[in-house]
């Protein structure tokens, strides 16, 4: 029994750490990777261009939610002016970054983790290997830093989308005043909020491709094995996102 | 071929929607006052500054001439010393200006609040203001009317 659950830690920290170095691994192989920069354009077509009408869509209805739902209860106490402030600040600092990582997830990374777990299963990886080509440097590295790079771009469109969401319910819909509704915002919204954002919105695309990457490289190569990392790919970026994103809110707030 | 013109095609417009939803996102929805032509800092001091806040707006005639850079305590004179930065393209604000803290509506957001005074000279970089009036505090308000009525 107990070492059972001390085998378990073990396997625990060491999965951890091999993660770690395979983070260090990527890191140190992406001067090479940047030389190449085709490869990365392509994968920044894939990882955001093709996110690009799934974020935009979610972006607009999320932002319209955000204004209806912050109109009726703004308007309990007859501040409906505020509108804009709400829906910008909510937007920037928390729901662009979080649902735009989530929905990042469930598109980009399941298709970075399956695709990379599909090379591995039909020993395309092995095959480079024997050709003396490196697997993390042309495969590996290009997808991760396309998806990070394309994550911060995201979460922009996202909240700037979001935004015109919630002005086209607010504005037009429910009457809240148009002057009103951008000055409030313009003015309540700090330099600092917007860089909350963009910092939360880096660290989640690193995050987010990160996890679909290493899933992919080490799913076990099976059809049930590629399934598996796909479904701990989301799971994983989702945990791992709502954790980190409560700890630079903390750190933000403080 | 075909194909690759494609993926660049939709990179590009990614990448520059991108760029431009940032670029939205840092200049339109927040006020950032960038003092083009410079500023200078001016002093005043308030027995009590209400609800103010550094980076309030300063207002004139109702226009926003500055903000409010920093508010510290001093321990000596026990008040609160608030410096006021003002956009340099209004330097001809007479030095016997008076500064009110002030309220926009009636739950709003405090500001300062100045109103010129008759001077030939100029407030300069350092100056401070010598009048100044505290902000309102509600409670305060309330409880020297409920204190009056019971007079009567």
């Amino acid at each position: 029994m107990i070492r059972d659950i001390i085998g378990a830690l073990v396997g625990f920290l060491r999965t951890f750490g091999a993660f770690q170095l395979f983070f260090m691994r990527l890191l140190a192989e992406s001067p090479r990777a940047l030389m190449r920069p085709r490869l990365i354009v392509y994968q920044i077509f894939n990882a955001g261009g093709l996110s690009l009408v799934l974020i935009m869509t979610c972006g607009f209805f999320v932002g319209a939610v955000v204004g209806l739902q912050g109109h009726s209860n703004l308007a309990r106490f007859g501040t409906e002016d505020i509108l804009g402030l709400f829906a910008a600040m909510s937007l920037i600092k928390e729901l662009g970054p979080v649902i735009t990582a989530l929905l990042f997830a469930g598109r980009a990374g399941t298709a970075l983790a399956s695709e990379i777990g599909l090379m591995r299963t039909t020993d395309q990886l092995s095959a480079m290997e024997m050709m003396a080509v490196d697997p993390v440097s042309r495969v590996a590295v290009p997808r991760f830093l396309g998806g990070a790079f394309s994550m911060p771009l995201l979460v922009a469109i996202f909240s700037s989308i979001g935004i015109l969401g919630a002005w086209c319910v607010g504005v037009p819909l429910m009457g809240v005043d148009n002057g009103a509704f951008w000055t409030q915002m313009q003015d309540g919204v700090a330099r600092a909020d917007v860089v909350e954002g963009i910092i939360k919105s880096i660290v989640f695309g690193l995050a987010a491709s990160l996890v679909a990457v290493w899933e992919g490289y080490n799913a076990i190569p099976t059809a049930e094995g590629v399934g598996r990392a796909t479904t701990r790919t989301v799971v994983i970026t989702a945990v791992v996102v709502l954790v980190f994103d409560f700890m630079i809110t903390a750190v933000a707030i403080s | 071929m075909q194909q690759t013109r494609a993926v660049e095609i939709g990179t590009g417009a990614f990448v520059a929607l991108g760029f431009a939803a940032l670029f939205f996102l840092t200049t339109q929805t927040t006020n950032i006052q960038s003092f083009d032509d410079g500023y200078y800092d001016v002093t005043a001091r308030f027995e009590n500054i209400g609800g103010l806040k550094p980076r309030s707006p300063v207002n004139m005639a109702g226009v926003r001439i500055g903000r409010v850079e920093s508010i510290e305590f001093d321990p000596v004179q026990l008040d609160a010393v608030v410096v006021l930065r003002i956009d340099a393209n209004y330097d001809q604000l007479p030095d016997d200006t008076d500064a009110s803290i002030l309220t926009s509506g009636l739950l709003g957001s405090q500001y300062v609040g100045l109103q010129a005074g008759g001077s030939d000279i100029y407030l300069e970089d350092g100056s401070e203001l010598l009048f100044t009036q505290s902000a309102i505090v509600l409670e305060n308000l309330i409880g020297k009317f409920l204190v009056n009525s019971g007079d009567e």
